[in-house]
């Protein structure tokens, strides 16, 4: 297990928790040290409960554990949120002179270190900055070199001119000098630094970084959280190259804006959460039908209906393989870290374009509003490669011509696969239309045609099946009766669990699987597995239901629908506790 | 290329099943002479079509097209002249389709003011699902739905554009050839978004709005000293609602459209091999 530091700042929703935060992990990073963020917050802009979590360690770092080394509270409720987390010798920041925090208790057992934050942030020049006195109290608790401050102040105040950012450090440094003098405890904490350089980002931010990679230059979309951030992303990168972010009147405009563009031959895309996908869904099954390349992406958030839009959940499973009337050919991609968000959505792009058809990238929020560090290397430009399937161009259309010279953009190719003309092609015009067509595109009701076209557009899914790799990624010991399964953002809470379970002389072979259709045939894995175990973030057990009726048997599942994401150790305890009936009946 | 292409060249080879007098046939051979006259060509064309009547025009036209979902017609135009705006787009649809199921997308594809046109077959009534009342249909106008009429008033098409700040609005009838290919043209013609709302009788389910009742009613803009390039004069023929006009109504001759606003101009279909130059500056941002 990593040598690991966790630490929290929060408030209420609008205190710049959420900046804070971000600044505070960018010093970590750029101190060379390893970080993993995750979020608690309410949809309002102002009002309720919100904190920014981070976790440290010179090791990679995964998940978020069931503990809280130091808290920067700047509510009771900060405190009473998180007294679960909070352990013997917790240091606990907070400014006993704010309204909020008069009349605080601090336990026994921890460490309250009340500074006037406010104060002190007066005299750097202004009360706003009394969260970055907070984290120079932060480095000097953890006897982190406050230096690696001031090149994340730079990163977040640098465009607001010379005087913000100065001003800043001086509000961080005051807060370091001031816990030095009053306080005189011995924290126990000893803060590596090394001399790696990470970057820093969310898979929202991956995904839309992946998309321009794969030469994505379309994005349609409606703000929807948690998806926004990928909006927010390509807006004003797009551009730069080449391409065009439109904000549409809704999700209804946003996938039919993209439909278009792709039509156009652009690479598009549109990206929403759980109730864009509702609307979405309309058009979807055009997009498959016209054998349109589209990728469209679902950052789950909890439902159904408005559901908890903040929080976590992987309720969307059956949406995206089964959603929409009739019977609509697809491929669903789900990344399982933030790194695959990036490589996953270039994959997806390939794959629409290959055998074009639609290609659910599925998130979720957990991914999405997740920080993580990573060396560079991981985004490696150079091994991004684009494949764009069967495009003709004036030359080649001829091979693709009937007797009298039309353009047959769903000819029944023996792979499935047709020839596809973009508009400006010459001697390339045919139409294509959501209603059953022939070969042309032309509408039909006639039964051979019918039969030949759903035939057709099933023999591109069988071709995928045979010439792409739909691969599982493998953690843990190859050889155990235990198996998990698990899909999506699970992976990291998982990996770290099985360290946990080690050391209790467990052991676990964990498959996280990220295509979910087609997806990797798991047959002869829980075949060898005494016990499988699916893990997932919704109360039905989709993936484990869908797993079921592949392999014709029954598996165990550890489900979690409160919104909150698996925390690595607490997933060890249910693993564990999962696997003791079988113990007893051995 | 542009000079040689006759409009007969945007046909297709399918023969259309509208009902024998349909207006629908008249606002197509409109739209084709429209698109000919223009110097377009059917290879570079783009044309997107909805649901209803109106929506088999991609199957009687031949260029490039998509017949799409109900309502939804003009973002996918949209869509594809931002992606390539070397492209002519043109939108048809119904006025079910353009003022009730999709009149949202209507009103923003109005205020975005991409350069491409948009003819809706106006009937005031829906034809394809046999006769029930439409958004355009009068508030007393039975129907099966609506045994006693809607009992509201019906949607003033040309008003939603003018509310929702149109560079180009007009309107004409199928069957005055002439002038409906001229007001086509002009749409196609203008800097933006063109709207064109065409009376296209329903002679199968519609005994009011009639071929009759449209000559005998209609006033030609052209014909008046209507100025289309003043606001107010347009504002108040629109607003007044009380005569059906055909002609030009308006027209802001200064118009740019959004994506030359937006400085998009290349064709994005074109990409590399790998990730683009400049690729990992964007993982630097992340440091």
């Amino acid at each position: 297990m990593p040598e690991d530091l966790n630490w929290a700042i929060g408030g209420e929703a609008g205190d710049g928790i959420d900046s804070t935060g971000k600044i505070f992990a960018q010093a970590l990073s750029r101190a060379g040290r390893h970080v993993y963020t995750s979020k608690d917050f309410a949809s309002r802009i102002r009002g309720g409960y919100t904190a920014y979590k981070v976790r440290t360690s010179v090791d990679r770092v995964e998940s978020v554990v069931d503990r809280l080394d130091i808290l920067i509270a700047l509510t009771q409720r900060t405190i009473d949120e998180n007294m679960d987390e909070l352990h013997d010798g917790s240091v606990i920041i907070y400014d006993g002179e704010r309204t909020t925090m008069q009349g605080v208790e601090i336990p026994d057992n921890m460490i309250g270190l009340d500074v006037p934050l406010k104060s002190l942030a007066e005299d750097a020049g202004g009360a706003i900055m009394r969260n970055v006195v907070a984290l120079g109290v932060a480095c000097e608790v953890m006897d982190f070199p406050i230096e690696n401050l001031d090149s994340a102040l730079e990163k977040r105040f640098g465009d607001k001119g010379r005087a913000i950012v100065e001003n800043n450090s001086k509000a961080a440094l005051l807060g370091q000098e001031y816990t030095a003098e009053e306080f005189d405890y011995d924290y126990g904490f000893d803060i590596e630094t090394t001399d790696a350089d990470y970057v820093l980002l969310n898979g929202d931010e991956a995904i839309g970084m992946g998309a321009i990679a794969a030469g994505c230059k379309f994005y349609a979309g409606y703000p929807i959280t948690p998806a926004t951030n990928v909006m927010e992303y390509l807006s004003g990168r797009i551009e730069r190259f080449g391409g065009k972010v439109v904000q549409a009147e809704d999700e209804l405009a946003a996938i039919n804006l993209a439909l278009g563009a792709a039509r156009a031959g652009a690479r598009s895309m549109t990206a929403t959460s759980g109730p864009g996908i509702d609307l979405m869904t309309e058009t979807f099954g055009l997009v498959a039908t016209s054998e349109t390349p589209l990728v469209i992406c679902d950052v789950m958030r909890a439902g159904p209906s408005t559901g908890m839009p903040t929080k976590q959940e992987q309720g969307d499973l059956n949406m995206v393989l089964y959603g929409g009337h009739g019977e609509i050919d697809r491929f669903v991609v789900a990344p399982t870290t933030i790194s695959e968000c990036f490589w996953k959505t270039v994959e997806a792009f390939n794959l629409a374009e290959k055998y074009q058809i639609p290609v659910y990238l599925v998130s979720d929020l957990a991914l999405a509003v997740t920080e993580q560090t990573f060396p560079p290397e991981a985004f490696e430009m150079d091994d991004v490669e684009i494949e764009r399937g069967k495009l003709v161009d004036e030359e080649t259309i001829d091979t693709w011509l009937d007797e009298q010279g039309r353009f047959q953009p769903h000819f029944p190719a023996a792979d499935g696969v047709s020839p596809r003309a973009l508009p400006g092609t010459k001697g390339g015009a045919h139409m294509t239309t959501g209603l059953e067509h022939d070969g042309l595109g032309r509408r039909t009701e006639d039964t051979e045609v019918r039969v030949e076209q759903v035939r057709k557009r099933e023999q591109k899914v069988e071709t995928a099946k045979e010439q792409e790799e739909w691969d599982y990624r493998e953690f843990g010991d190859s050889e155990a009766e235990t198996l998990v399964v698990s899909w999506g953002s699970n992976e990291g809470a998982i990996r770290e669990a099985l360290e946990f379970l080690d050391d209790r002389d467990i052991s676990i072979r964990f498959i996280s699987v990220p295509y979910l259709f087609p997806r990797p045939d798991l047959a002869d894995e829980i075949e060898a597995a005494e016990t499988t175990i699916v893990v997932e973030c919704n109360a039905k057990g989709q993936f484990a239901n869908v797993l079921e009726h592949d392999v014709l048997t029954r598996v165990e599942r550890i489900n979690k629908f409160d919104g909150v994401r698996f925390k690595a150790d607490e997933l060890a305890d249910e693993i564990e506790a999962a696997l003791a009936p079988q113990e007893v009946k051995a | 290329m542009s000079s040689e292409t006759r409009f007969i060249d945007f046909k297709s080879d399918t023969q259309p099943t509208w009902c024998p007098g349909c207006g629908d046939f008249g606002t197509m051979n409109g739209m084709m002479k429209a698109l000919a006259e223009t110097g377009n060509h059917p290879d570079e064309t783009f044309i997107v079509a909805g649901i209803g009547c109106s929506g088999k025009i991609g199957s009687y036209m031949h260029s490039y097209a998509l017949h799409g979902v109900h309502g939804r017609a003009l973002p996918v135009g949209i869509g594809a002249k931002l992606a390539n705006p070397e492209l002519e787009v043109m939108v048809a649809g119904g006025d079910g389709d353009g003022f009730s199921i999709g009149a949202g997308h209507f009103v923003h594809a109005v205020r975005r003011n991409v350069d491409m046109s948009y003819v809706v077959m106006d009937n005031r009534i829906y034809g394809l699902t046999k006769g029930q009342a439409s958004p355009t249909s009068r508030e007393d106008f039975e129907t099966s739905t609506t045994p006693e009429g809607p009992n509201m008033p019906p949607v003033n098409p040309l008003a939603l554009a003018l509310s929702a700040g149109a560079t180009f609005i007009a309107q004409s009838f199928s069957s005055d050839a002439k002038r409906h290919t001229e007001i086509v043209k002009a749409a196609v013609e203008h800097d933006g978004f063109g709207f064109v709302n065409c009376y296209s009788p329903c002679v199968t389910f519609n005994d009011v709005d009639t071929y009759d009742y449209f000559r005998d009613t209609i006033e030609d803009l052209a014909e008046t000293d209507h100025n289309r390039n003043d606001p107010s004069q347009a504002r108040e023929k629109i607003l007044a609602g009380d005569k059906e006009y055909i002609g030009v109504l308006y027209q802001d001759e200064n118009s740019v459209p959004w994506e030359e606003r937006e400085g998009v101009t290349e064709n994005m279909a074109e990409i590399p091999d790998g990730a683009p130059d400049g690729a990992m500056d964007l993982v630097r941002e992340f440091y």
